[in-house]
């Protein structure tokens, strides 16, 4: 096991298309063994041709990728083995199986039969389908599919698992589950890369993030680093009684949006505590109190006001 | 990957390969069979007795081996092409691209697939063409050497034009265009001492007559041409073709970007 080395590493990865594109302008990143990080950015950022470099699907131009120490220029069969990829889009035999699929390609990693058999068994288990291991894939739902290309990746059984939008389309009640065996294999010592569009899954999931736009990372830290940069969040407040006027709070931007509930703007030092001290003086009995939206959305938001038209545009995209 | 690991690798795509085209055997297997019975039927039992003798033999001896053979090249090329050109188009080429399989085992899986078929159609085809005419194998040895050679040449051939391949036309150009000219024209249904010495010349040209005509001698004992020939072009030209499909699996012509 090379847990002395970063489970990923890359240095200075450039990629240009043949038409002249430069989808990758210097990319280096770092990700320690049993993280679990999020690359964020919107579509054409470089995310996707980052993660078709490390599968191999994509010809680097220039540059280095190390998987758990191991060099993809020196032995990129050694390193292959201990990546497991959940692709984008569904790239699975429409015709076979959903065991057989599973099952061939554990053959392709050079597992033995029973051993194939076995995993295979036990990764549809867990991802809840093993009642549909005789079926066609394509007749499975989109939710499923979803879930047979993770066993699929998982069926070598990888030390580093790197996920492409695992949840895109994906309904809210699958999506929490899946996080949650996201999380589970996680724990296990899975290190796990994923990719989204959904930044709630980002701050809920992974404790490292990088965000990349246009070929470059232009972040790369904690989520509560990053977190951290927020200036102000928005709350949203319910109360018991009706509210017939705004409440008064000194020092806060307060905002009246419905018979029960008003909007307050909490900016970096202030307290909550401070706020519930005059709701009583004034009769006001709070009921809940929540995040207006997700934070890292309203990072991405405050970034588009303070950034560049082409950042605007990068960020705009991110929260939605 | 280790040897063992390898082999396990191997033989993954190689049932898998064989288990596709054995799924769907009505589209492999047996529109073959019933296409080769017919030329028995028109070209052997109706047309055969009005053309005489050929090399010795009857119209009908004479042309079995050749028959074999065209139903052997056809599929061996078309199984191949179909097969990895499905999987490019599909995306699930991709399941084998990123795994360490290496890439002289992705070539042999889908080779070995193309001539487990090719095989296949050309035993059935045999055992058709015992029901219009009897076999006496001359030179077993050559008669099987010459049929898996052949086998694995077009099986090359069909991986490369499948790599090369943008779309479902690019799969049937070289099939139409090429593949039967050739084979229609490399002395399947006559022999090329029939034709004027100059088209004679040209004959030589075309690959599939040394095929034909070896396969021919280890079914018949004759041949328009020497046998130690057919052997060395054939060897030829699949190291020739292997090498070039090596080379455009390692550069993933069209696989990656």
């Amino acid at each position: 096991m090379n847990n002395d080395f970063p489970a990923l590493r890359i240095k200075g990865l450039t990629k240009a298309y043949g038409n002249g594109f430069q989808a990758l302008k210097g990319v280096d990143l770092d990700v320690m063994p049993g993280e679990f990080f999020a690359l964020l950015g919107p579509n054409g950022a470089g995310k996707s041709t980052i993660i078709g470099i490390i599968s191999s699907l994509v010809r680097k131009t220039t540059g280095s990728v190390a998987v758990f120490g191991q060099d993809i220029d020196k032995d990129f069969a050694r390193a292959k083995k201990d990546v497991g990829v959940v692709p984008q889009e569904f790239n699975f035999n429409q015709f076979e199986k959903v065991f057989d699929i599973v099952v061939t390609q554990a053959g392709y990693y050079g597992l033995p039969r029973k051993v194939a058999e076995e995993r295979a068994e036990k990764y549809l288990r867990r991802l809840d389908l093993w009642d549909k291991q005789d079926q066609r894939s394509r007749m499975l739902s989109g939710g499923m599919k979803r879930r047979l290309m993770i066993a699929r990746a998982l069926v070598h059984e990888p030390r580093l698992l790197i996920l492409d939008e695992p949840t895109a389309g994906v309904d809210i009640e699958l999506r929490r589950s899946l996080w949650d065996f996201l999380r589970e294999i996680n724990a296990q010592g899975t290190t796990i890369i994923l990719t989204t569009h959904y930044l709630e899954e980002a701050e809920s999931l992974c404790r490292r993030i990088a965000i990349i736009d246009q070929g470059t990372i232009t972040q790369n830290t904690t989520t509560r680093e990053l977190l951290a940069q927020l200036d102000k969040e928005v709350f949203v407040i319910d109360t018991q009684e009706a509210l017939t006027t705004c409440p008064q709070l000194d020092g806060y931007a307060v905002e009246l949006i419905g018979s029960h509930s008003f909007e307050v703007v909490v900016e970096k030092g202030q307290s909550l505590n401070d706020l519930f001290l005059p709701l009583t003086e004034q009769g006001i009995r709070v009921t809940s109190l929540r995040n207006k939206a997700n934070r890292l959305e309203e990072l991405f938001l405050s970034m588009v006001s303070s950034g560049s038209e082409s950042q605007t545009t990068t960020l705009k995209e991110l929260a939605q | 990957m280790s040897p063992r690991e390898q082999w396990i690798a191997f033989m993954t795509l190689m049932v898998k390969e064989i288990r596709r085209f054995t799924r769907i055997w009505q589209q492999t297997l047996l529109p073959p069979a019933i296409t080769i019975a017919l030329y028995f039927v028109i070209f052997g039992t109706l047309i055969g007795p009005r053309i005489g003798s050929m090399s010795g033999f009857t119209y009908m001896e004479f042309v079995v081996p050749g028959l074999i053979m065209l139903a052997v090249i056809t599929n061996s090329f078309g199984n191949v092409v179909s097969s990895f050109f499905g999987s490019k188009f599909a995306g699930n080429i991709e399941e084998l691209l990123v795994s360490p399989t290496p890439n002289y085992i992705i070539l042999s899986g889908y080779v070995l697939g193309g001539v487990t078929r090719g095989l296949t159609v050309g035993l059935i085809v045999t055992l058709l063409s015992l029901f219009f005419t009897k076999l006496h194998i001359q030179h077993f040895g050559v008669t099987i050497a010459v049929v898996i050679l052949t086998s694995v040449l077009f099986s090359l051939a069909g991986l490369i034009n499948a790599v090369f391949a943008k779309n479902f036309d690019d799969i049937s150009i070289i099939p139409t265009f090429v593949l039967t000219p050739l084979t229609y024209l490399g002395g399947v249904f006559y022999s090329v001492s029939l034709l004027p010495e100059f088209w004679q010349k040209v004959s030589l040209l075309n690959p599939v007559l040394y095929m034909v005509n070896a396969f021919r001698y280890g079914l018949l004992g004759v041949s328009d041409i020497e046998v130690g020939t057919a052997f060395l072009m054939l060897s030829f030209v699949i190291a020739g073709l292997f090498l070039f499909a090596m080379h455009l699996l390692k550069n993933g012509k069209n696989l990656r970007s």
